[in-house]
């Protein structure tokens, strides 16, 4: 598997997804993953898969004494594994700048570099791609699609393309042609293409054109949240109301602004909060003042890690009001510590969730009033934490990962 | 001789429209009237116009013979009386006839016969009264609103007169009895019970059509076949349905109306009768007891209450509703009353289940709550606004019972005044 993000040093959703997923995998007992990211940590949790670090990866032919090696990549790849992987250098890559090790220095995350960045990940997969032996080829998301479909030709085995996202979700419809054509490659090469949701699955066969017998959704699951009962809520007057992520267009952020607007008419003892940053929170900030409710409306800042769980563990609705949200994994994050939550139907999650509200996401009228409802009608609240906190309980990652497994035998079995 | 009994029920709720939190003190009208009508309209002329004309012609050609009951809802009957009034002339007619019976139920179908025992009454009066003004006779029997019964509802109802009560075929309460027997309350005996035949009825009205149906298709003789092997000493078999399973639920194409036409002569043929229920009860004797200590109804497998009361947004909108009852009871502003009753139908909690949302126009269970909730904030403001829920009860009863003394006092007063002066000039003229 090609991905780009893997726990505990993650930026976005992909890297979560990416570690339930494979996890759930490995419980099928025929099931070995390996999985490749740009820059690892060392940290990860390797117990059921093995990871390998695409920056410690020759991709230039380097003559390095064992111990020299040792001493440099030691504490993460034995000296031996680096040797047998540059035994797979059967192309010239000396344009890329590399290091003494003949290795290319990845940042693992989302920089200005980007393009270059992930053209230089297809050189490492063509390494490996000729090394490792493997049966299906799996990438995670656009960034890895080349490599991909590089690793595809060279090996000739099947390539399934895991669509987290699509260009058209994180630009409101004004894609970038370079990625959308990066994006588009994978696709078109892929042998099947794994969509989070049958929203996503949509855009692929509408946007990209792809044949519907192509694509399937797997839907995402949510990991079993650890120490669940330490995440409490303290009594307090004043409902809490609670929009949290990144503060971006994608993600709608104005609508809450206005729902709150609407539900501050009529009642007073609740307060909005705003938690994250993104490039639209100072828009917001204004916003807020303008519609003169201030007062009651509540702008955190980023919160990482354990924070996050206590802030929705805190509210008392949680609301997504996304534009476009190809599967969003917080709602079900709330749902765990049993916070009563509002979704947009325009977010994947949305077709798997039975116990949350469900609004257009233009449809402020609507979210006021279900935020309304829930902080005023305690048996809507104790319904929704209930039954919601039950229902995403038995969302699990080996169900994803049975319905992947499907896919596998399918494509290997189209080859044959 | 085995005694056939038909009952066709029709009831359609008000729905509401989609009323907003803002809306809430400022907004007092909660109805969707084009929906209303549309529906109302839909059903009038696919199935009840068909169905009626049919039964009318069934009756004809039988001299008679043919019998049945229908059970109209208070607030079927005034959607009937606004959108299609050619279908209450059509049941007029049929009431002529003679042979047809219509049956007492709360006004409103209600839950009242489960929450409130008063408003219960109430609305059976209430329907049983628009009954007789409508087609001229008084109901004998009774069926509750979604044939929620129970001992005690049986008491209530004995109490306000009524000897027949129709249920459902509960296998948890019957056990091995077979519902073709008539039954009666443990302690009431002259409470006499009919029970469906969930079998037949449900033969009719959910799998007439079905082609993966091991019987399909369902012909006339192949029905009375089916009722004539059953025992010798099973007497009666209760066959009741939605009267939208002639023309909706089994569309006309399917030869429904055709099958309805040849039935009751090939029963006839066949030496069986076709009986009213108040008559059933009058002409068998009841062949033992049914004991029912908590409320069944005709939903679902468990044949109970849950999916109307089974969650807790169900149990917190009726009991925010039905905590009023003591002071609507008061209430004389006739919107008010109106209101009351119309947002008292089963179904607004029943579109709140999680489970079995039957008929449900919102998306989720939680939007059907939101919406009704907000509506009955708004009915209950305005019940407020008349009667202060700062004043207790009782207080509140006895203030209105010294106005209402009051005007009476002043009234004898005034014709002991009358009296005194007239004796007064009585007494002048004599002294003159």
């Amino acid at each position: 598997m090609f991905g780009w993000e893997f726990p505990p040093h993650i930026l976005g959703g992909l890297g979560t997804a990416s570690y339930g997923l494979t996890k759930g995998m490995s419980q099928q007992p025929d099931m070995e993953i390996t999985f490749v990211i740009p820059k690892p940590h060392g940290d990860e949790d390797q117990s059921f898969l093995k990871i390998i670090g695409a920056c410690f990866v020759p991709v230039v032919w380097k003559d390095n004494d064992w111990n020299y090696v040792n001493q440099r990549i030691g504490w993460i790849m034995h000296p031996d594994e680096y040797y047998w992987l540059r035994n797979g250098i059967k192309y010239d890559f000396r344009r890329i700048g590399t290091d003494d090790l003949g290795c290319i220095n990845f940042s693992g995350r989302y920089p200005d570099n980007l393009i270059e960045e992930i053209s230089n990940y297809e050189a490492v997969a063509s390494v490996l791609a000729h090394q490792l032996d493997f049966d299906i080829i799996h990438s995670h998301d656009w960034l890895t699609y080349p490599a991909g479909v590089f690793a595809k030709e060279i090996s000739g085995k099947p390539l399934v393309v895991h669509v987290h996202a699509t260009d058209f979700d994180r630009s409101r419809g004004q894609v970038n042609p370079t990625v959308y054509a990066i994006e588009k490659r994978g696709m078109d090469v892929a042998d099947h293409i794994i969509t989070v949701s049958n929203l996503t699955r949509q855009i692929v066969i509408e946007k990209y054109h792809q044949n519907p017998n192509k694509v399937t959704t797997v839907h995402n699951a949510v990991e079993p949240l650890a120490n669940v009962e330490t995440f409490t809520k303290t009594p307090r007057k004043d409902k809490v109301v609670t929009f949290l992520g990144r503060i971006t267009m994608q993600k709608g952020p104005e609508y809450f602004v206005e729902a709150a607007h609407r539900v501050l008419q009529k009642t007073k003892n609740v307060r909005f909060v705003m938690a994250g940053s993104g490039d639209m929170m100072n828009a917001m900030i204004n916003l807020a003042a303008q519609r003169n409710i201030a007062d009651r409306f509540h702008f955190t800042g980023f919160l990482k890690g354990r924070q996050v769980y206590e802030m929705l563990a805190e509210s008392d609705v949680y609301i997504m009001p996304s534009v476009s949200e190809p599967f969003g994994i917080s709602p079900l994050e709330a749902m765990q510590v049993g916070t009563p939550t509002i979704i947009s139907k325009q977010s994947g999650c949305a077709e798997i969730l039975t116990h949350a509200i469900k609004t257009d996401y233009w449809d402020i009228d609507a979210m006021a009033d279900a935020i309304y409802s829930i902080v005023k009608n305690p048996a809507m609240y104790k319904s929704l934490r209930e039954l919601g906190r039950e229902e995403v309980n038995n969302i699990k990652w080996y169900d994803a990962g049975l319905k992947v497994r499907k896919i596998y035998d399918q494509v290997i079995a189209n080859r044959k | 001789m085995k005694n056939i009994c038909l009952y066709f029920q029709i009831h359609q709720p008000y729905s509401l429209k989609r009323y907003r939190f803002f809306d809430i003190g400022q907004d007092h009208y909660y109805y969707d009237d084009f929906q209303v009508e549309d529906k109302i309209r839909m059903l009038a002329e696919k199935s009840y116009l068909p169905s009626n004309a049919t039964i009318a012609e069934i009756i004809r050609n039988s001299n008679g013979h043919f019998r049945c009951a229908y059970s109209i809802s208070g607030t079927a009957l005034e959607q009937l009386e606004q959108y299609a009034p050619e279908v209450i002339d059509s049941f007029k007619e049929l009431a002529k006839t003679g042979a047809v019976e219509f049956l007492a139920e709360p006004y409103a179908h209600s839950l009242a016969s489960v929450y409130n025992t008063d408003e219960f009454v109430r609305q059976v009066q209430m329907h049983a009264e628009k009954i007789e003004s409508l087609f001229g006779k008084k109901p004998t029997a009774l069926r509750n609103a979604e044939l929620i019964y129970s001992d005690e509802i049986g008491e209530a109802v004995y109490k306000m007169g009524y000897k027949t009560m129709l249920i459902d075929e509960a296998r948890h309460i019957l056990g091995w009895k077979s519902p073709n027997y008539i039954y009666a309350h443990p302690y009431i005996p002259k409470l006499k019970l009919l029970v469906r035949n969930l079998k037949f009825s449900d033969d009719i009205s959910f799998r007439f059509s079905n082609k993966t149906w091991s019987e399909f298709p369902l012909t006339a003789d192949k029905f009375v076949n089916w009722l004539e092997s059953l025992p010798e000493d099973e007497k009666i078999i209760n066959i009741w349905m939605g009267y939208e399973a002639f023309g909706v639920f089994q569309q006309q194409e399917t030869g429904i109306f055709n099958f309805m036409k040849a039935f009751p002569f090939h029963a006839m043929e066949h030496q069986m009768k076709f009986v009213l229920p108040s008559e059933a009860t009058k002409q068998l004797d009841a062949a033992g007891t049914l004991s029912v200590t908590h409320p069944i109804s005709w939903s679902g497998e468990a044949k109970d209450l849950s999916c109307w009361t089974g969650n807790d947004l169900q149990q917190e909108a009726l009991n925010k509703l039905y905590a009023v009852t003591e002071r609507v009871s008061m209430v004389t502003d006739k919107p008010l009353l109106r209101d009351w009753l119309l947002l008292q139908s089963t179904e607004h909690f029943r579109y709140m289940s999680h489970t079995d949302s039957f008929g449900s126009y919102y998306e989720s269970p939680y939007e059907a709550f939101i919406n009704y909730m907000n509506v009955l904030a708004d009915f209950l403001e305005r019940v407020d606004a008349q009667y202060p829920t700062s004043i207790e009860n009782e207080e509140l009863n006895a203030l209105l019972k010294t106005i209402n003394n009051q005007e009476k006092e002043i009234e004898k007063l005034e014709a002991e005044v009358k009296k005194l002066r007239a004796r007064k000039s009585k007494a002048n003229d004599a002294h003159a």
